[in-house]
């Protein structure tokens, strides 16, 4: 079983995640160039995060014109999992494969920090086995992650149970303290309605080996390792 | 020279003569222009060269010295590490968001030339009062600028530090370190040796912009320098990040010879640097260039300063494979010439010969003749002491909320530290910054240091003590210090005072790096910081960038205070050295000694504190300095959330030494640390053994700050209300509340 992590020019989470899949993991993983990507090599896919494009025009809106998400696209319909970290979020949302949008944080700088992130559903493909209300510590570092959609949309992924990780504060409640970017209803990942294409603004990848972790802990693992089992 | 010229030389009609005695003919005036910027104080080092000289570099982990993009050093099985630190000081007062980018881009580069791939920023900052709005706007924007730039290309931003103060109202410094892990056996340099090699310009255009940026950051700060704003160049991180990617992809062919930066001087200082270390010639085309604006001159091209642009140069037979790896890259590129045998540096332009002048012309400028002369001392070492202070609980919060104490998380929240997964203590966690080498039970440790304040009132010692706090801010990691690059920050030379300055800081740091056995691997002089209206020059401040190596990723530690029940010991004696401390600043009180520099105490607290965590006795360490034992401990006890009891009455000092010294002096050679109480006895047993003076001093306890004097209490404080303080006192001065 096979994954991919997708370059674009630009992309410089792309190595950390491979670090992770292939030396902590040991999945078979290959880094694919956005122009060589072909969905029918891959059983899934990771968009990593970085500045794809520099965030010229848009965060992510030039990369989701490539040729690589309309293989990411079909990916998707086949039901085949893919995952946008970061970056790649703004990518899923800016290709349409995922609803809403990414705005300027509240603050209006970019923040790096670790925070505490909430799981509100194990009904996806990377979040199944982690028990609901789970707390993971897991580092965000963007400067446009302010999620944000329209209140129908939000009803939407309310009721369809898309809203997979909520930012929460130490004790595990949404506050404003716990939601570092302002995020709406404090989102801070969603999946589409077949469950199977997860975009989120924490790094999972920079929280899997316990030396990186303040707090001693590899929470990223629970999702990444979702891969071993393709 | 011709009297009608139309540019403007800064060079002495001494350094003219000079030159047209070595050329044996007039220059043209573009040779002129090449060798005007080449002669200038920031590329040839002319005020600096020989001082410099006294610093050591030698060692058995040195594998490159000062004289390349930067210094290298051995960290064991085949792995280097290099790193730099440059300053973009005018840039910066002049257009902070930009000038402090390009700092950024510049140093990058630095690395990549060595075949490292850079793996973490770091950089050190000093704006003037924080209440100005000049520095509020100097500081937001210097601040975001890193950001922005380091942010994109995926190199973390890891360490550093912010000083404040009055002298850098106008002149802000703005250093900026990069450091890259590589192999040695895949080391390159930047030098021509191989005649035929073609020689191709990678990356951004060459435009009109950052022209003389050099002969700009070789003059004093003036009215006119907001004229100078097209001397700043303007980045391009995402370009950067594609030719990182591309350098890199480039040199694992082996075709590669050779890359250097082009950065101050352009393609004139990267292309006679190059053909004078290897000895050879240059021969380049100017009309195959890819500019950016029609109708650039060759003097134009040949002194453009703009970003994201590298030289390489490459064996004929490797040119295809390299440049496939470049368009992939999406990077434009020319072939503009190649390496030659003729000792000379040659540019045609529309198939005429405009430049043929020897390379060792341009980069081996004429000493520059200075006088050092000791300043009239400013205060007398008075004996003079304010009165004991009778609120230390409330004088405790008021320093935890000086620019220079209070928490630096503003700035490198805005930095992504963690990109590259290798950060393992992060800003503010610990006395230095600590990467790992992936796949392997190593790390090193960086950190950089340099206090003004100290460094104005005594050079010799303030910048003795600038590499024993930096070796004791790495030391307090668990690493071994191994090798340091600086940058000095000066006013201008030609003034006495200052070359004084300068060469007291050289002996000074010299002194102390002989003592403690490091090496310095590479530097770089930024003079004239000073502003022409008001004469003032900045503070003399040379940051001393401090790399140490861990080899057990076990024994890494931090400042926080970890359990209750821990005993607290301190390591150094406390003397009466308050000059230029915090406190003194804060009350306002102009007098005092600043503290000495001692190689033999160094070294007895490093080598104690170096054993102590090999063996595992030490669970948290710290190094004391700014603000004094006082700010340590509230330091350690805000980031372990946890309490502490101590009894100032136990701390090493001699006989005579006030309570106000105790806790707040800024004595060099001492370290808090705290270790399981079956292990304290043991680590006092080690610092006798190793001379070090040590005390157990107190215990960590579960809720309040508190320090007794025997049995009375003279200092309670909650842990949150100071970390409350300690926080939000930057935001609140930069934002507002």
């Amino acid at each position: 079983m096979k994954t991919a992590i997708i370059q674009f020019p630009g992309s410089n989470c792309d190595l950390d995640i491979f670090h992770v899949l292939k030396d902590v993991l040991q999945i078979e993983t290959n880094l694919v160039w956005h122009t060589n990507f072909k969905s029918v090599d891959y059983d899934g896919a990771i968009l990593p995060g970085g500045f794809s494009y520099g965030d010229y025009l848009r965060a992510g809106i030039i990369a989701a014109h490539s040729p690589a998400i309309s293989q990411i696209e079909i990916m998707a319909q086949e039901g085949k999992p893919i995952i946008g970290i970061c970056n790649g979020f703004q990518i899923l949302i800016e290709s349409e494969l995922l609803p809403g949008a990414l705005l300027s944080n509240q603050t209006r700088a970019f923040i790096c920090k670790w925070v505490n992130i909430r799981v509100e559903t194990n009904n996806t493909y990377f979040t199944r086995n982690i028990p609901k209300g789970t707390i993971l510590k897991i580092p965000i570092a963007h400067a446009e992650g302010r999620y944000t959609i329209d209140p129908k949309g939000l009803k939407d992924l309310r009721e369809n149970d898309q809203i997979v990780l909520r930012y929460v504060d130490e004790t595990g409640n949404l506050t404003k303290i716990g939601n570092p970017n302002g995020s709406m209803d404090s989102i801070a990942g969603i999946c589409n309605n077949n469950r199977n294409v997860f975009g989120l603004m924490p790094h999972p990848e920079r929280a899997s080996e316990k030396i990186l972790s303040p707090f001693y802990s590899s929470d990223g693992l629970k999702i990444l390792s979702k891969f071993v089992h393709i | 020279m011709d009297e009608r010229s139309t540019i403007k030389v800064n060079l002495t009609q001494k350094e003219i003569k000079e030159a047209k005695i070595r050329l044996g003919r007039e220059p043209n005036e573009t040779e002129l222009g090449m060798i005007d910027v080449m002669w200038s104080e920031h590329c040839s080092y002319k005020s600096s060269r020989k001082i410099l000289q006294k610093l050591p570099k030698e060692g058995k982990r040195v594998v490159v010295g000062p004289g390349y993009d930067s210094g290298v050093v051995d960290i064991n099985d085949d792995d280097i590490v290099a790193f730099k630190v440059e300053s973009h000081n005018h840039p910066s007062a002049i257009e902070p968001y930009n000038g402090a980018a390009t700092g950024v881009g510049g140093i990058i580069r630095d690395i990549l030339c060595m075949n490292c791939r850079p793996i973490g920023l770091l950089d050190s900052l000093r704006f003037g009062n924080p209440q100005s709005s000049h520095s509020k706007w100097l500081f937001q924007n210097v601040v975001k600028g890193i950001a922005d730039y380091g942010n994109c290309t995926g190199i973390p931003t890891i360490a550093g530090e912010v000083e404040f103060d009055e002298s850098f109202e106008t002149n802000c410094l703005v250093n900026v370190g990069c450091l890259g892990f590589g192999k040695l056996k895949e080391l390159t340099l930047g030098r021509m040796d191989n005649p035929g090699d073609i020689i191709i310009l990678v990356g951004g255009s060459t435009g009109r912009d950052g022209i003389h940026g050099v002969t700009f950051a070789s003059r004093v700060i003036g009215e006119e320098s907001e004229l100078d704003r097209p001397a700043v160049q303007i980045g391009d991180p995402f370009v950067k990040k594609l030719a990182i990617e591309a350098t890199l992809e480039a040199l694992r062919t082996g075709q590669v010879t050779a890359v250097k930066d082009l950065g101050g001087g352009g393609l004139t200082c990267a292309l006679s640097e190059m053909s004078s270390k290897g000895k050879s010639g240059v021969e380049i085309d100017l009309n195959v260039i890819h500019v950016r604006e029609g109708k650039m001159t060759p003097y134009e091209i040949l002194l453009s300063e703009s970003q994201e642009r590298m030289l390489f140069t490459v064996i004929p037979e490797g040119q295809r494979k390299v440049l496939e790896i470049f368009e992939r890259w999406g990077l434009s590129y020319s072939i503009i010439g190649k390496v030659t045998n003729t000792g000379n540096l040659v540019a045609k332009y529309n198939n005429r010969i405009i430049v043929n002048i020897p390379p060792k012309l341009l980069t081996n400028s004429p000493l520059a003749v200075r006088v050092a002369k000791k300043p009239r001392t400013r205060s007398k070492k008075s004996t003079s002491k304010p009165a004991i202070p009778n609120n230390i609980s409330e004088l405790i919060f008021r320093l935890l909320k000086t620019p220079n104490i209070a928490s630096k998380d503003i700035v490198y929240r805005q930095y992504d530290h963690e990109v590259g997964v290798r950060t393992v203590l992060k800003p503010g966690d610990a006395d230095a910054a600590v990467l790992r080498l992936i796949g392997k039970n190593k790390a090193v440790a960086i950190k950089a240091d340099c206090n003004s304040a100290h460094c104005f009132l005594d050079p010799y010692n303030g910048h003795a003590s600038a590499v024993a706090e930096a070796a004791r801010n790495v030391v307090a990691t668990g690493a071994e210090p191994i090798a340091i690059t600086d940058c000095c920050n000066f006013g201008n030379p030609e003034n006495p005072n200052v070359y004084w300055q300068f060469r007291q800081a050289i002996n000074g740091m010299s002194y102390m790096l002989k003592g403690l056995k490091i090496p310095c691997v590479g530097g770089n002089v930024s003079f004239y910081n000073e502003d022409e209206t008001t004469g003032n020059a900045v503070k003399p401040s040379t940051i001393i960038v401090m790399l140490g190596l861990i080899e057990n990723l076990k024994l890494i530690t931090n400042i926080a205070l970890k359990r209750t029940g821990q005993s607290i010991i301190l390591i150094g004696k406390t003397y009466s050295e308050l000059g230029g401390s915090q406190y003194y600043r804060l009350i306002d009180f102009p007098k005092g000694k600043p503290p000495s520099a001692v190689v033999s105490r160094e070294n007895a607290s490093i080598k104690t504190i170096m054993q102590a965590i090999r063996n595992g006795y030490i669970t948290a360490a710290h190094d004391c300095s700014r603000g004094g034992i006082s700010i340590t401990l509230a330091e350690m006890a805000i980031k372990g959330d946890l309490g502490l009891k101590i009894d100032a009455k136990l701390i090493p000092r001699n006989p005579n030494v006030r309570i106000d010294d105790l806790l707040f002096s800024e004595s060099n050679a001492r370290f808090i640390v705290t270790t399981p109480k079956p292990h304290a006895t043991k680590v006092l047993r080690l610092a006798r053994k190793k001379g070090a003076p040590a005390a157990i001093i107190g215990k960590v306890s579960s809720d309040n700050y508190e320090i007794t004097w025997g049995k009375s209490r003279i200092a309670q404080n909650s842990i949150d209300q100071m970390k409350e303080a300690w926080e939000r006192a930057i935001p609140e001065v930069m934002v507002g509340p």
